[in-house]
């Protein structure tokens, strides 16, 4: 990880989410811990159902009826977990904004864009109509929309996905927000789109200082805008650590098999590699290790006990929960090839 | 255009089409529907009739011809329509019982949108308890015997238009609620609301803001088929006394009287069934019309 940072944007600590559901109790985020700080960027990583979504949602107050939310969300030492409605309202869409993953379905159909635009400013900075506009209209143009003044307009059927996505970034950053979480951004859009979105992200982070909650399962965009990355399974913590060293040093099973499953175009010869198994049914996780079923260096005690979140070595800030030590795993996966 | 009479790139045109909302979009898949444009065309040319012929044609609604009394229709004086029983025009009739039934269905039908839509957002947006109790209370209303009720209160109160229509309206924004409260579940869902949650807006904004014109689709088709039972209901209220009181009239009145001499003079009930039908036939076809135009199922 990276240097602790002078000013924290937010802290978690300890966040758990559970639903009651029909079959019983469901543990979706267990003992989550993360930071970030002015113009960081961390980025959440795991399959369907690994609990990333749910970790942001619970953030923002946004679970589920049958959803709740322990631990802390602390934004500038206040925690935002228990917050009445409105107190929360006023710190949503202003101090900490977010986007969503299908940029088709997250613009309101019957409004124009102009109208979903303003109501942020008339919402969070009382401002009249008319310069709500301009102010969206600034917005529009630097997400690099031509033509915005014409185009705000125009209703959200009339802008392509990529379009979409500029409109719901620009819209989040009205208010020029903290902290932007972005659920999956990019999944909905085609690749070429993707990357434009991606180095938009940067270079508005890199204007604005925001800093940036990513949630995705695409580890090329995790490549080209992530200080942190934190990786998830079964609703816990697997790996927690610098871009560079979920990359060139994973250390966690699960990590390496995401990063083995990653296909190479440099690479003609490559079959396409998968992990073995399927996402865990989240009403029956096992006692330890949520990975433990699908893990190929799976030993008795990972099933029985959770391995805690630690540091890789003494000379780390890596965090990872893993009972065998990075060293047992190279040489393992050293006598598998 | 310059001066060689070449037209120059500097200035372009804008020809760009401020955007087009999804009504227009709908407005233009209407206008392609025959039946139902001709509808509106018959239906406002009725309306017009009811409102501006009484002016325009010589004989008074309550005036007594003595000498075509239950008269066929003829040129003579004007009985285009024929005379009843008391020798009163029966074509100003006719159009002055317009004038009331297509008042009081537009009336009834407005208050009970009104009601329905905000009962049924609120309802299914809130969910939970309140949900359950708004409904509930809408569940005990229809067990209500609306006929009854309205006897009741007719003769509780008098012959009254405004007791007409408050009697209508208190029961037809029933099946509104249901159907507003049905589609606000799943709007409700969608992403852009929980969008707008996450951007901090306020409830009651999400659901006038944000809900609600979403939500018109289905208003407006459910309206054009509240609109021609509203105009029924009225006249099954006038057929069976509780309508307006004599002289004036309603289509439902003037059927019932002409009903009592439908053997000997039929022009007294063909005429006003009629022009009831026609209203009717008119604005199921405009209903079918706006269906096919806002069908969910094409955006």
């Amino acid at each position: 990880m990276s240097d602790a940072p002078a000013t924290k944007v937010l802290e978690v600590k300890d966040l758990s989410v559970q639903f009651r559901t029909n079959d019983g109790a469901v543990y979706a985020v267990n003992h989550v811990d993360f930071e970030l700080g002015r113009g960081q960027t961390l980025g959440i990583v795991g399959e369907s159902g690994s609990g990333k979504s749910q970790t942001v949602l619970a953030m923002m107050g946004l679970l589920a009826r049958n959803g709740s939310a322990s631990g802390q969300v602390l934004h500038h030492g206040r925690n935002l977990l228990g917050l009445s409605p409105t107190a929360l309202n006023a710190i949503r869409g202003d101090r900490i904004a977010m986007i969503f993953q299908d940029p088709m379905t997250s613009l309101n159909p019957y409004l124009t864009v102009e109208r979903q635009m303003t109501e942020v400013l008339e919402l969070h900075r009382g401002m009249g109509r008319r310069a709500a506009r301009l102010r969206a209209i600034e917005a529009l143009d630097a997400v690099k929309i031509p033509d915005a003044r014409r185009r705000i307009d125009f209703y959200p059927h009339e802008f392509s996905g990529g379009m979409r996505q500029r409109v719901m970034i620009a819209m989040a950053l009205l208010c020029e927000p903290e902290l932007l979480i972005a659920d999956e951004p990019t999944t909905a859009l085609d690749a070429t789109v993707q990357a434009q979105i991606t180095v938009l992200l940067r270079e508005l982070q890199r204007d604005f200082g925001t800093a940036i909650l990513m949630i995705t399962h695409d580890l090329g965009v995790v490549a080209g805008l992530c200080d942190d990355v934190m990786v998830m399974y079964g609703g816990r913590v697997m790996e927690h650590a610098s871009a560079d060293d979920i990359f060139h040093r994973p250390s966690h099973p699960y990590t390496r098999g995401l990063l083995a499953a990653l296909p190479r175009l440099d690479d003609t010869s490559a079959k396409l590699v998968s992990i073995p198994g399927n996402p865990p049914n989240m009403n029956e996780l096992p006692p330890g290790c949520p990975f433990s079923a699908r893990c190929r260096y799976v030993q008795d005690r990972c099933v029985t006990t959770m391995p805690l979140l630690q540091r890789r070595d003494v000379a780390s800030t890596a965090l990872r929960a893993c009972h065998r030590s990075v060293a047992e795993l190279d040489a393992m996966e050293a006598s598998d090839a | 255009m310059n001066e060689s009479g070449i037209p120059t790139v500097s200035a372009p045109v804008d020809f760009a089409p401020k955007g087009r909302s999804p009504w227009r979009d709908a407005r233009l898949r209407f206008q392609r529907n025959r039946a139902a444009v001709a509808s509106v065309v018959v239906l406002m040319i009725i309306a017009l009739a009811c409102v501006f012929g009484p002016m325009l044609l010589p004989n008074a609604y309550d005036s007594v011809d003595w000498d075509l009394m239950s008269h066929p229709p003829t040129r003579a004086n004007w009985h285009l329509f024929g005379t009843d029983e008391l020798g009163r025009d029966l074509l100003v009739r006719t159009l002055i019982g317009g004038r009331v039934s297509l008042m009081v269905g537009a009336l009834a039908t407005l208050v009970s949108v009104s009601i329905g839509v905000v009962w049924g957002a609120v309802a299914g947006f809130a969910g939970g308890r309140v949900d359950s109790l708004m409904m509930r209370i809408v569940d005990m209303a229809y067990a209500v015997p609306y006929l009854l009720i309205a006897i009741l209160v007719v003769t509780i109160f008098g012959r009254d238009i405004l007791l007409v229509v408050a009697a209508i309206a208190a029961f037809s924004w029933l099946d509104m609620a249901r159907v507003v409260r049905g589609q606000t579940l799943s709007i409700k869902s969608r992403e852009y609301v929980e969008a707008a949650r996450a951007i901090g807006v306020p409830t009651w904004r999400i659901i006038f803001q944000h809900v609600v014109p979403n939500l018109m689709g289905v208003v407006v088709i459910y309206t054009s088929i509240l609109v021609p039972g509203v105009i029924l209901t009225e006249s099954v209220l006038s057929f069976l006394g509780l309508g307006v009181q004599e002289p004036m009239t309603s289509w439902g009145v003037l059927i019932h009287d002409g009903a009592a001499v439908m053997g000997a003079s039929p022009w007294m009930i063909l005429f006003p069934a009629g022009a009831l039908s026609i209203t009717l036939y008119c604005a199921n076809f405009i209903g079918d019309g706006l269906r096919d135009a806002l069908d969910p199922k094409e955006r």
